[in-house]
């Protein structure tokens, strides 16, 4: 059974298992799903992709910011049967741009999408500043760590 | 109304027998042919048409006379100045190719002629000159000076060199102005380089305008000066012509001011060196040179006028030329050829840490091709903090102040820079990247602020202007007073703990010292009493005692309720810290190379070295120049919920205090802060206008048993509901981690071996002990809505902590409410 304590301003209480198998009955408020303020994820409503969603770390910001966003966006408006067969041009050139700088984008993956999930948790996932974006970044905390090599 | 009235009766009936009198007077003149009219009014207009006559005429053609003379004179006059403008500038020009192979011989020589120049050119500009010049020439005769400083520094704007406006303003326009100029700019240069920056930049506005030949002569000078517009300044005339010049005397500002970057060009490691370029840099700009250098040493006229144009003072009158010759001059000059700073950036991010460093990465990712500058004074590109106090610390590496890498918690390792320098670019090639870039100044310190002309200056007085610019300065760490009036020995043996110098030398100090002593029970000083706690206790350092103290009765006194801040306490004493709670210090002293900390209470702690972590000061210096408001509650400059502090200027990080919509005005110390803010800051700048939204977090890991993430407000003094578990052996932040595999806790493989011991020591609590605060929830609660909540030893439920403060609504019982969060689950 629940225990409960007041020292002073501060409550405490200590609860079982048990206590805390009945549903809440506490009432959250609606989320409303076109709240502008709100912090996006990869996509946003309208169909566009969030080049500021801490998923993509880095990638869209550093020297090859410019190749990969071309190759990502035509893979994302991609209509074609096999989704990006259309966009190999753009993606030889973001791998291209990428291989000059071996420090930022190591060699070791080689698929272009994996890339994105890894190279933004390789720069900012597991650690603090990913704890925090991980947590600022609704859509896909658990994705970006597990995928971490 | 009625004064009007009564007046208008007397003098009516006045009027009226005036007038009839005339009437008379006509009539009777009239009819008696020739007869002067008696009472005639006493008013007798000279102009009259009874009056016209010889005198009348002689006076038109008086008036008319000097009327025509005037206009005659002041079209030669007009004529003239051209003339010798036109004079003067070829001369300039041919003469800035002689000086340019000449090296500068003296500086002085030159600030004294220029302001001589200078001083004949404008009176008026007087005004002007009160701003920049500091002081240093008081005496010598004001005379107009004012004006040609005045000048000067009005392009110039900010600073310039006072002194450089001083001499001017001291050097009379006579040539006797010369030689007591000449001293006085003497004195001047000799500090700094502003000096003759000044001299220069009042020649610039000069050579802006027409400059006056006028050999040895500070008129000529002056002229230059004067009137970049129009030719007419010329120095004998000044007074005269200072009316005219005074239009000519703006232009030449103006054009100066809109030149800036070229001369900032210059600038960067420029001394007051005389350098070949800078000649060739002030050749252009023109200045009342010929005049400085007639009258004292020609070589050096050119050459001090050059200078200030290197200091990028002066705003150039002729922006294309100087630059290319300040360009070769820097690359000549300047020891480090990179350091060459742009003079323009679209987006200017002052501060290098964690919130300008998110700005930078949104705004490239929302503006693609952006250009964005970091101007830091640390030596070391972006990097993150809260390894520093703890991830480090846990290292096996020996050589881990080197490389300044850390394991996560997943066990891969990082470094704490953000990006390897392979991310950034040159700022030499920011302007002429194809697709833009992030470079980084480092150790430059942004000194002033130009919000009107959009342009801050460096401490090398080099100009950057911007179009959108982000203040992001952070703090310095607070120190005790008693400490700073200790002295030296006693500061000598004590760290301000921030930044990697000082990570790299309180580990230096760990490994040699036998006790640390850390004042502050806050995080910072928590962290880092655990962090050394713990690694003398991992066999390396054995021998080390640590010592923690604060005025607080626990650990994060400030942050956790009475109960959980005791719990905590504690839980840092096992981790082999001595915990000296209560105490006050009164004073420090160094005896036998022994610090001696005596507390309010009597007490006595010897120790080897204190590390301070008594807070942070933000860094508001920009404040004043910038005309920032700060915040007299939480310090850190005031914008709004959106992040801006003016327009153009956005303020995130440590340095800001914002308006949380939802939490009310507040300045938030933490990473995730920074980042979140600097994200907002960066998106805000590319034209978002969103305003401070998504809530940042917070955590902080004291050892392997306690581990907590918060949210919102979580101040001790607000009153708390605590939902807590009975505890199980599975609740730690190192069983979190291993199980989920998704934890934030910044745990290391240090963690297996050190938990051994201490696992022995405490035991993880089977079942209900009262007083085991093993993982729970608390609430804060102000006007019973929620708006702050910690998750103890409780992770990955960061988001629906959010929701609850996000929805600010007020919960009945918080039991319900804690519910949500399914604490006995992992």
């Amino acid at each position: 059974m629940s225990s409960v304590r007041q020292e002073g301003k501060d409550k405490i209480i200590f609860v079982t298992k048990e206590d805390h198998e009945t549903p809440s009955s506490a009432e959250l408020v609606e989320e409303d799903p076109n709240d502008p303020y709100e912090e996006r994820g990869l996509i946003l409503p309208n169909g566009e992709i969030n080049w500021n969603c801490p998923c993509l770390g880095g990638m869209a910001s550093g020297p090859c910011g410019t190749e990969f966003k071309d190759a990502f966006s035509c893979f994302h408006y991609s209509k074609e049967e096999v989704k990006g067969s259309d966009c190999l041009e753009q993606f030889r050139a973001m791998q291209e741009c990428m291989q000059r700088y071996p420090e930022l984008y190591p060699q070791e993956d080689e698929k272009s999408s994996s890339k994105t999930s890894q190279d933004s948790t390789e720069e900012s996932g597991a650690n603090s500043t990913s704890a925090s974006e991980q947590d600022s970044n609704t859509s896909q905390p658990d994705t970006e760590s597990t995928a971490e090599s | 109304m009625l004064k009007c009235r009564t007046v208008w009766k007397k003098l009516a009936p006045l009027a009226r027998s005036s007038s009839t009198l005339c009437r008379q007077n006509v009539k009777r003149t009239g009819l008696n042919n020739g007869r002067i009219p008696t009472c005639v009014p006493a008013a007798n207009m000279s102009t009259g048409p009874g009056g016209l006559g010889g005198d009348n005429l002689k006076y038109t053609i008086m008036v008319g006379a000097a009327c025509v003379g005037s206009l005659t004179y002041a079209y030669f006059l007009l004529k003239g100045d051209q003339k010798r403008y036109q004079e003067r500038i070829e001369e300039i020009t041919t003469r800035s190719q002689r000086s340019s192979k000449e090296e500068a011989a003296t500086v002085q020589s030159e600030p004294p002629a220029v302001e001589a120049t200078q001083t004949e050119a404008v009176p008026e500009s007087v005004p002007e000159a009160a701003p920049s010049p500091e002081e240093p020439s008081p005496p010598a005769a004001p005379a107009e000076e004012p004006a040609a400083p005045a000048e000067a520094a009005a392009p110039s704007e900010t600073t310039a060199p006072p002194p450089a406006d001083e001499p001017v303003v001291e050097a009379p326009p006579e040539e006797a102005a010369t030689p007591v100029a000449a001293p006085v700019v003497e004195e001047e240069p000799s500090p700094p380089s502003e000096p003759p920056a000044a001299p220069a930049e009042l020649a610039e506005p000069a050579p802006a305008g027409p400059t006056e030949p006028a050999p040895a002569e500070p008129a000529p000078a002056e002229l230059a000066e004067s009137a970049p517009a129009e030719p007419a300044e010329s120095s004998p005339a000044e007074l005269a012509e200072s009316a005219p010049a005074e239009p000519a005397e703006h232009t030449p500002a103006e054009l100066a001011e809109s030149a800036p970057a070229e001369l900032t060009e210059s600038a960067p490691a420029e001394p007051a060196e005389h350098t070949p370029a800078e000649l060739a840099e002030s050749a252009p700009a023109e200045p009342a040179e010929s005049s400085p250098a007639e009258l004292a040493e020609s070589d050096p006229a050119p050459v001090v006028e050059s200078e200030p144009a290197a200091a990028a003072e002066t705003p150039t009158a002729e922006p294309p030329e100087p630059q290319p010759e300040v360009v070769a001059e820097s690359a000549a000059d300047s020891t480090p050829a990179s350091l060459k700073v742009p003079s323009h950036s679209p987006y200017l991010l002052i501060g290098g840490g964690t919130a300008s460093f998110a700005a930078a990465r949104s705004i490239r990712a929302r503006d693609p091709g952006a250009r964005v500058l970091i101007v830091t004074d640390e030596p070391d590109l972006p990097y993150m903090r809260p390894p520093l106090s703890k991830e480090l610390w846990f290292s096996d590496d020996p050589s881990v102040t080197e490389t300044l890498r850390f394991k996560q918690w997943n066990g891969k390792e990082r470094s704490i820079y953000f990006q390897p320098p392979s991310f950034y670019i040159n700022s030499e090639e920011l302007a002429s990247a194809e697709n833009g870039g992030v470079a980084v100044l480092t150790g430059k310190k942004v000194v002033h602020m130009d919000v009107r002309g959009n342009k801050v200056k460096l401490d090398d007085d080099t100009e950057i202007s911007y179009d959108k610019c982000l203040i992001a300065t952070g703090g310095v760490p607070r120190n005790l007073q008693v400490i700073e009036r200790a002295g030296e020995e006693v500061m000598k043996k004590t760290t301000l703990f921030r930044k990697i110098e000082d990570f790299k030398s309180l580990d230096n100090v760990s490994r040699n010292a036998k006790s640390i002593t850390i004042i502050g029970g806050g995080f910072l000083g928590s962290e880092l009493a655990c962090a050394l706690g713990r690694r003398c206790k991992t066999t390396r350092q054995s021998g080390l005692e640590v010592i923690q103290m604060f005025p607080e009765k626990g650990n994060m006194g400030k942050v956790l309720p009475e109960y959980l801040s005791n719990w905590t306490t504690e839980k840092v004493k096992r981790e082999g810290v001595k915990v000296i709670a209560e105490a006050l210090v009164k004073s420090v002293t160094c005896k036998d190379d022994k610090l001696e900390i005596h507390l309010k209470d009597g007490r006595l702690v010897k120790t080897d070295h204190i590390v301070a972590a008594v807070g942070l000061e933000p860094n508001v210096d920009l404040a004043k120049s910038a005309g920032l408001e700060v915040d007299s509650d939480f310090g850190g400059y005031r914008v709004n919920a959106e992040l801006q502090a003016r327009s153009n200027i956005w303020v995130a990080g440590d340095a800001a205090c914002f308006y949380d919509i939802r939490l009310g005005r507040r300045r938030v110390e933490h990473h995730d802060h920074a980042v979140v803010s600097g994200r907002l800051a960066g998106e805000n700048m590319t034209g978002a206008s969103k305003p401070y939204w998504h809530q940042s977090m917070f955590w902080s890991d004291l050892g392997p048993d306690v581990g907590y993430e918060a949210i919102g407000i979580v101040d001790s003094s607000l009153p708390t509901v605590g939902v807590f578990a009975k505890a199980t052996a599975k609740d730690t932040p190192k069983a979190a981690t291993e199980k989920s595999g998704t934890g934030i806790r910044s745990e290391s493989e240090t963690e297996d071996t050190a938990t051994s011991p201490v696992a022995s020591v405490t035991p993880l609590p089977p079942v209900a002990h009262k007083d085991d605060y093993g993982k729970g929830v608390i609430f804060y609660l102000r006007d019973k809505v929620v708006v702050g909540i910690i998750l103890w030893n409780v992770f990955n439920r960061m988001p629906i902590a959010r929701k609850i403060i996000k929805d600010g609504e007020e919960h009945a019982d918080l039991n319900e409410v804690a519910k949500l969060f399914n604490i006995h689950e992992d």
